[in-house]
């Protein structure tokens, strides 16, 4: 049994707007009250109606946060070290038939980026390619881990949907976090954006993160990109995914990302918005949902509402990113894979962070 | 709103289940299951004593109840299994409650061996209902091996001592999906309320009705008891604390949009 | 002949052949009763053609009260 069977093929056909249209401002109340929520308590929370009470929410919410994890943020930052990529994920800066540079770094570049990386403090990387089993293989990772090892305490990976003895190999090699959206729970909309290449297949990308869970991460980072579809189921079936995978996993640290889509080359606009208010009401229904799931919200926010949210339920940010294959180390700008918006140094976060009152963390553990 | 309780494909009408044991007189079984409205009744199976006639028990259960067979006197998990498949091929239907006990000063069950027997009869397409200690890891694990309900104790069998696992059952209800019923320890009504009120499907009594000056009046008292914690539970509790909002510290900057 | 019956040796009574006539020698009480010959359930309608034999098992099984 998966995700699919267990979970979404039951919410699959589950009429929203009836739902939303019979919640009521009491109701709503209540299950902000409560310390428990059912999965149709986290709907709620997301309705248009819950709108009205994102104070409510956003109180209890912090105090959660605060109760859960402390006055801490995680940073980290990405790393691209490839972007060969064979999909047509019509909304990707680095799909197959977008023009640029492409470019996968050899283990003397991957240390040279490590080493700027390294001298700003973090201590947790995220290492990303494109989907390309030919220019990427497994073992390619793994000789990336085995220099960002020397540099990094946590190493996580986000690249395309693997078999669970892959992720085995990897987490052999000293990967410890997975992160993989589903881009979108959307079966039909999932299968219009990916016209063509392997990411085509919705249920394998789907189970990759249970894969994960099985082969022993140590953390999995869950995500929609927001914009394809429309949010509010979006971010009912990736709390749900978090939740289920939590559920059967009580080992793993589930987390989700709620990414919004950015400008990237090609061009391809957002089918729907998103606004900075839809993004809090997701991230406060989903602290309220799950308690302790973690929240990372990267550098595609703008600086000024990853400031506010630090206090809203987010655990984890990103930080100095760069999309761009090689862009910390090339003197070119090499294109990214989309903008980025905030692009605050380290330093820079490091002391908005402690101006708030929290304080940041690079390492959060290590492996003996 | 329906609320119904389901196990193995049966609606169950009333949450409080009767445990049979230590009736002054088994004459007054018919009388108890009247006054509670119980409808699954607990039985064991024992060896016959040779040299005195003895009732049968079930012939005190009233045909419309679900009679379910615990495996007392098992110390592991074969011993379990071979009290269920006799249970069952005596005509006893396929619910069983898997009660295995090592220990003979608390009488806890050995939650290991409980796994191992669930994993066995629920294959073998019993309805199985295991006694436990109120730990997570070992109540996932009796659902994934296929456990109809998980019964964590609220207190050491017969002690009448109440939910001193709390706690501990509160963490079951909130992180498992299948019915949790309280079994063993609840001493009176109002901790029967209680944890109904907490969100247990039902609670098994025995002593606590068998052993009262009245039994009758007690089996009642404790029907009400779990009706009314049930009903309190659905009704969904009060708003405990009220946030003010007049000022939105933190949200504010939304209304800039 | 000696059989094991609830776990004790007991002698069988003269004319005791098969369960069947052992249980209504006993006049144990027939409806109720479970019995488990050599680790295997009889049913009720095998007890008239189970004959006995030196050192089988006998467990005379019935439902008690229980919680």
């Amino acid at each position: 049994m998966s995700f699919y069977e267990e979970v979404y093929s039951s919410y699959k056909q589950f009429d929203c707007q009836r739902f939303f249209d019979r919640l009521t401002d009491p109701e709503i109340r209540r299950i902000i009250a409560k310390d428990r929520l059912t999965g149709l308590d986290y709907l709620a929370l997301l309705s248009p109606r819950a709108e009205n009470f994102l104070e409510e929410m956003a109180l209890k919410a912090h105090r959660l946060t605060v109760q859960q994890f402390g006055r801490v943020i995680f940073l980290f930052t990405p790393l691209y070290v490839a972007n060969y990529c064979v999909n047509h994920c019509l909304y990707c800066g680095f799909q197959a038939h977008n023009r640029l540079e492409r470019k996968k770094l050899s283990p003397a570049e991957v240390e040279a980026e490590a080493g700027v990386i390294a001298a700003s403090g973090l201590k947790h990387i995220l290492i990303l390619t494109g989907e390309s089993r030919r220019e990427s293989p497994v073992s390619y990772m793994q000789e990336c881990v085995e220099v960002l090892k020397k540099y990094f305490t946590s190493i996580s990976i986000e690249v395309y949907p693997l078999e669970e003895e892959e992720y085995a190999a990897l987490i052999a090699a000293g990967v410890d976090g997975l992160t993989i959206y589903q881009e979108t729970y959307n079966e039909e909309a999932y299968a219009e954006l990916h016209p063509a290449g392997p990411k085509r297949n919705y249920r394998f990308r789907l189970d990759a993160p249970e894969r994960g869970c099985r082969a022993g991460m140590r953390a999995v980072n869950l995500g929609a990109l927001l914009g394809l579809h429309e949010w509010r189921s979006e971010a009912f079936f990736t709390g749900l995914h978090a939740d289920y995978l939590q559920n059967k996993y009580p080992a793993v640290e589930v987390s989700i990302s709620p990414p919004r889509m950015r400008p990237q080359l090609g061009g391809f606009q957002p089918r729907v918005d998103v606004s900075d208010k839809n993004l809090v009401q997701y991230i406060l229904a989903f602290r309220l949902f799950m308690p302790r799931g973690g929240i990372t919200v990267s550098t595609r926010e703008r600086a000024e509402l990853r400031d506010r949210l630090v206090k809203l339920g987010v655990t984890k940010m990103s930080a100095g990113s760069c999309t761009a294959v090689g862009g910390r180390t090339a003197a070119d700008g090499a294109t990214g894979q989309f903008d980025i918006s905030d692009e605050r140094g380290v330093t820079e976060m490091t002391g908005m962070i402690y101006s708030q009152g929290y304080q940041p963390v690079f390492k959060d553990w290590q492996m003996l | 709103m329906i609320d119904s309780l389901v196990i193995g494909g049966r609606e169950i009408s009333s949450r409080l289940f009767l445990g049979t044991g230590k009736f002054p007189s088994n004459r007054l079984i018919p009388e108890v299951v009247a006054a509670s409205g119980v409808q699954v009744v607990t039985v064991a199976l024992r060896r016959v004593d040779l040299d005195f006639e003895e009732e049968n028990i079930a012939a005190y259960v009233p045909g419309d109840c679900i009679l379910m067979p615990n495996t007392s006197g098992a110390r592991n998990a074969e011993e379990a299994v071979r009290i269920a498949r006799l249970a069952k091929a005596a005509g006893c239907g396929n619910w069983v409650k898997i009660e295995v006990i090592t220990d003979n000063r608390y009488l806890l069950p050995d939650n290991y061996e409980t796994i191992k027997a669930t994993e066995i009869l629920a294959a073998e397409g019993f309805t199985v209902l295991p006694y436990m200690s109120p730990d997570l890891m070992a109540a996932k694990r009796l659902a994934e091996a296929g456990a109809a309900a998980v019964m964590p104790l609220g207190a050491p069998i017969g002690s009448n001592r109440g939910l001193r696992t709390k706690e501990m059952i509160r963490i079951l209800i909130e992180e498992i999906s299948l019915p949790v019923i309280v079994d063993a320890g609840i001493g009176r009504p109002s901790e029967a309320a209680a944890a109904m009120e907490m969100g247990a499907a039902a609670v098994l009594v025995n002593t606590a009705i068998a052993t009262a000056s009245d039994p009758v009046a007690m089996a009642r008292a404790f029907g009400r008891a779990v009706e009314a914690g049930r009903t309190a539970y659905l009704a969904g509790p009060g708003e405990t604390r009220q946030y003010a909002s007049a000022s939105s510290p933190l949200t504010g900057f939304l209304r800039d949009e | 002949m000696f059989i094991i019956l609830n776990g004790k040796i007991t002698k069988l009574p003269n004319g005791c052949i098969t369960i069947n006539d052992l249980v209504k020698r006993k006049k144990w009480n027939q409806g109720s009763l479970i019995v488990e010959y050599n680790n295997q359930l009889a049913k009720k309608d095998a007890w008239p053609s189970i004959i006995l034999k030196e050192n089988d098992r006998l467990e005379i099984l019935k439902f008690v009260g229980g919680g």
